[in-house]
Order: C-alpha cells, then sequence, then structure tokens
C-alpha cells in the first residue's frame, strides 16, 4: 500500500516538473525573463557578495531576538497583572498591543526610523540601525507578548491555587510555578516568530542599512539585472526551511507527549 | 477558643450566591468532614478560608484573628493554612522533592541543604523517600496526592483543609491517602475535609457538616448525621450517596 503511493506521488511530481520545465519556455515573454531573473553569471558574481550582506540581517536578528524576548515577557506580564492597583499597567499592556499588531511593520520602521532621528540627535544616535532596531523590537514584543499571553492561560488554573495556598507570593507564584510552564508550551509558537522576524529584518533596508536585500538592490542596478533578487531569496529559504521544518517537528513532538 | 471560626460568611460569583449566611466552629486537632451535594459550596468554603476568594460578608478568624480583614496580608495566613486539592496540585516540572522544598526555601529563606532533612523525613514517614527525585507524571496519582500532602506539610501548617483530595483516584489508590489523613489526625493537625468517601467520614471524623444550599443545615458526631439526621434534606441526600 505504501509503495504504490509513493509510485503514485512520485509520478505525478515528475509529470507536473516536466510539465513546467517544457511549458514556461513556450511563453513569448520566456527568453526575456530568464536573461532578467536567471542569468547565470550575474548569480556566481554578485552571490558571495550577498551572503556577506546576509550577515548583517543576521546580526540584526540575533540582537533584536534576546530584546524582544525579554520586553515581550514584560509586557505580557503587565496584561496579566490582577490587582485594581494595577489595572493602568494592565490598560498600558493592552493597548501596546492593540496599536502595534494593528500597524504594518514597515509602517512602524519608517515612523521610528526617519521620524525619531529627524528630531536632529548627533551621531551616533541618528543611527538606523538605532531606529530599526527599536521599531522591530516595538512590533514584534506585541506578538511574542500575546503568545506569552496564551501559553499563561493555558496552565490549569489549580496550579495557581496550589502555589498561592502555600503561601508564595504573586510574583514567585508567576517565576516558579506558572512560567516555566507557559514558556516551555509557547516555544514552538515563538519559533514561528522568530523565523517571520529572520524575514522582517530585511525591511530594514528601506531606512538605510546594508542588508542583503538592499545590496541586491544596488546589485540590479549595477548589472541592470534581477538575478540578484533571486540569490537573495535563496539565502532566506536556506535559513527558513530548514527553521520551519525544525520548528513543526518540535510541535509534532509535543503534541504526541501530551496525548 | 475555636481554632477557626466561621461566623456567617456570604460569598456570590455574580448574582450567583454560592455561600450564603455560612457559620463553623473547628476546635484545635479536630476533623471535620464537609458534606453534600455538588454545587453546594464545599469548595468555596475551603476556598474562602485559605483567602484564594474573598469573603463578601461575614469573618473568619483563625485563634481569634480575622483574617479576612482586607487590610491583612494574606501570605503569612495561608503558610498557617495548608492546602491540597482534587487535582493538578504538583508542579509538573518539579521534581517531587522539589515540589516540597520550594516554598520553604523561598518563605523562610533557608538554604536548600539546611532543609533537606526535614523534608527528607517527612518523606519516609510516608513511604516515599525512593520517589523524591521522581517528575509528577512518574508517580501514581495516591503517590502524587501524598506528595502534595507533604509540600504543604512542609511549611509546618497549623490547620490542613483538603478538597476531595482522593475524587480523582482510581479506587485502588484511595486508602494510601486516607492512611495518610488517619495519621495526621492520629498526631493532632486539625483538618477541614470536604469529602464523597462517606465510610471514612463517617468512621474518621469528629464532626460531619451537611451543607445545603450554601449553608449548614445539619451539623453532629458521625454517629447522629449518618445515624439519626434530623432534616429531610440530610436524610435524602444519604440516601443518594450511602
Ligand atoms: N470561580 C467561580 N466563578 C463562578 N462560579 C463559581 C466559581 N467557583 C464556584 N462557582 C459556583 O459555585 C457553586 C458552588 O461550587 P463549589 O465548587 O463550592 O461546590 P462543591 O460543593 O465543592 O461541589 P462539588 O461537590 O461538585 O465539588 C457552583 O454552582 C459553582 O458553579
Ligand atoms: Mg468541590
Amino acid at each position: 500500500m505504501r509503495r504504490r503511493s509513493l509510485v503514485i506521488a512520485t509520478a505525478s511530481t515528475a509529470l507536473v516538473v516536466a510539465a513546467i520545465v517544457l511549458l514556461v519556455p513556450l511563453a513569448p515573454g520566456w527568453e526575456r525573463v530568464q536573461k532578467a531573473f536567471f542569468n547565470g553569471e550575474v548569480f556566481w558574481k554578485t552571490f558571495p557578495g550577498l551572503v556577506k550582506a546576509f550577515l548583517v540581517d543576521i546580526m540584526i536578528f540575533a540582537w533584536c531576538a534576546p530584546m524582544i524576548a525579554v520586553l515581550g515577557l514584560v509586557i505580557a506580564l503587565a496584561r496579566d497583572a490582577r490587582s485594581p492597583a494595577l489595572f493602568p499597567l494592565r490598560l498600558f499592556g493592552m493597548v501596546y498591543n492593540d496599536v502595534f499588531r494593528g500597524v504594518p511593520v514597515i509602517l512602524v520602521i519608517y515612523l521610528v526610523g526617519f521620524g525619531i532621528p529627524g528630531l536632529g540627535l548627533p551621531r551616533p544616535w541618528n543611527s538606523p540601525y538605532i531606529w530599526g532596531t527599536v521599531a522591530v523590537v516595538l512590533t514584534y514584543s506585541a506578538y511574542v507578548a500575546e503568545v506569552y499571553r496564551t501559553g499563561i492561560e493555558s496552565i490549569h488554573e489549580s496550579q495557581r491555587a496550589a502555589a498561592t495556598s502555600l503561601g508564595l507570593s504573586h510574583w514567585d507564584v508567576m517565576r516558579f510555578v506558572i512560567l516555566p510552564q507557559a514558556i516551555r508550551r509557547v516555544i514552538p509558537a515563538n519559533m514561528n516568530l522568530l523565523i517571520a522576524l529572520q524575514k522582517d529584518v530585511a525591511l530594514l533596508s528601506f531606512i538605510g542599512p546594508v542588508e542583503v536585500l538592499r545590496q541586491a538592490g544596488v546589485y540590479k542596478s549595477l548589472l541592470a539585472n534581477f538575478t540578484p533578487y533571486l540569490g537573495a531569496a535563496l539565502i532566506f529559504l536556506a535559513v527558513t526551511v530548514p527553521a520551519t521544518r525544525w520548528v513543526d517537528r518540535m510541535i509534532a513532538r509535543q503534541n504526541a507527549a501530551r496525548s | 477558643m475555636a481554632k477557626l471560626s466561621v461566623r456567617d460568611v456570604w460569598k456570590s460569583f455574580g448574582a450567583h450566591e454560592v455561600l450564603r449566611g455560612l457559620s463553623l466552629e473547628i476546635d484545635k486537632g479536630q476533623m471535620v468532614c464537609l458534606i453534600g451535594a455538588s454545587g453546594s459550596g464545599k469548595s468555596t468554603l475551603l476556598r474562602c478560608l485559605n483567602l484564594l476568594e474573598p469573603v463578601d460578608d461575614g469573618e473568619i478568624l483563625l485563634d481569634g484573628q480575622d483574617i479576612t480583614d482586607p487590610d491583612l496580608d494574606p501570605q503569612p495566613v495561608r503558610q498557617r493554612i495548608g492546602m491540597v486539592f482534587q487535582s493538578f496540585n504538583l508542579f509538573p516540572h518539579m521534581t517531587a522533592v522539589e515540589n516540597v522544598l520550594l516554598a520553604p526555601r523561598r518563605i523562610r529563606r533557608k538554604r536548600r541543604e539546611e532543609l533537606l532533612p526535614e523534608a527528607e523525613a517527612l518523606f519516609a514517614r510516608f513511604g516515599l523517600v525512593d520517589r523524591m527525585g521522581h517528575y509528577p507524571d512518574q508517580l501514581s496519582g495516591g503517590q502524587q496526592q501524598r506528595v502534595a500532602i507533604i509540600r504543604a506539610l512542609a511549611m509546618r501548617p497549623e490547620v490542613m483543609l483538603f478538597d476531595e483530595v482522593t475524587s480523582a483516584l482510581d479506587p485502588a489508590l484511595v486508602g494510601e491517602v486516607l492512611d495518610v489523613l488517619r495519621a495526621l489526625k492520629a498526631e493532632g493537625m486539625t483538618m477541614v475535609l470536604a469529602t464523597h468517601e462517606m465510610a471514612f467520614a463517617r468512621e474518621a471524623a469528629d464532626k460531619i457538616c451537611f451543607l445545603d444550599e450554601g449553608r449548614i443545615l445539619e451539623e453532629g458526631p458521625p454517629s447522629a448525621i449518618f445515624g439519626a439526621p434530623r432534616e429531610d434534606r440530610t436524610r435524602g441526600f444519604l440516601a443518594r450517596v450511602l
């Protein structure tokens, strides 16, 4: 049975690939497209430069991710504040989440990245790296906070009651009982956000940093050819595809463990 | 003076009045069993006693001190009153002994090594020394409940509250938990239990309280409540569960 479905899957895949390979070149504009997007010479000339520029993406990602993890947690905790005296904190968390999840990332990047240095800040405080980072961290923290909050709410009420009944403070209950379980539970969801973040870092190119997308644009203008964009896309795929597979496996394993 | 004294306590959830002027006296060293239909307010009463729920009206005195006073810090009170729930008691990401040591470490501010001998003694007393390093999901339901009891005892409480601690267990595992309750009673612990284990209540309790619609309709020694209930509703309830 398994062998049969394997044969069918292989045959139909081969058929689709063959159709694409044979039919697409018949399209009237194919030759132009091939020259503009699939130029092997341009590809190999620009690829090393693109990989180098991608290091800038990785760098920005590497310092954004921990900041997002921390700020997201702070906001999630603010939203979880229960005592009436802390209502303003809760309100702040709510408004924050609504605003930053409601506005496209690119808009926040423009507003923060052009707006704040526009106040006439001296160097290095007008760096697009700083304000681009701020924009990305602000936005992604809202999403991560929401994920943390789902995790916190998924912990059975008895856990909170049991910990509280021991005489632990509200903060200790959070720190030692609720958060360790909640954070573990939402690791896969947060990993998915990290993968999205890795891609969105490229948006910083619009306010200055020469990362891979910007570098591809530079090559495009220089060589009057779009192939560098293909190279950039391949670099992203090389990172995000394995990462996505890995997260999916982790989710599957977690689901299996829970049932 | 009563160890714990509940005076005319009212508690609602929204428009739903769950406790309606409930009063109850619990003497030091007494085991009091709360019985009553599902929804009669047994769990709610226990949660109020441990300040997990604020009462709307009335007072609860612990050694004569009103613990419902909103200006009072609830944490020290909760440390004096231990509680064990029906299920999901243990923290699944910690071993049994870590579960037990968490509160003493945080509250008494002592190091693990200083606290370990006392915890170990408790595990030994309830026959669980060889399970100290196990995670909750590696323990049977009965063992989990016994660890939960040990965890509460590690704070050296003066009163223990038990909310149907055997209800979620396999019948075969109920006995080992009830044995622990008997042992605690024998050493003079003051205890309040919500329970459906009528045979156990009859044999071990000093006082049975029948809760009905948020009040204690009838209370007395087991012989009186089980042998000759005065109220029709008590008789009806007992006829249904016995
Ligand atoms: N947090 C809450 N919010 C709203 N209603 C609640 C809450 N806790 C309890 N109740 C309601 O209060 C009533 C009494 O509940 P309680 O758990 O005290 O009953 P019980 O005597 O312990 O019943 P059981 O034998 O089923 O455990 C129920 O109708 C329940 O739905
Ligand atoms: Mg109950």
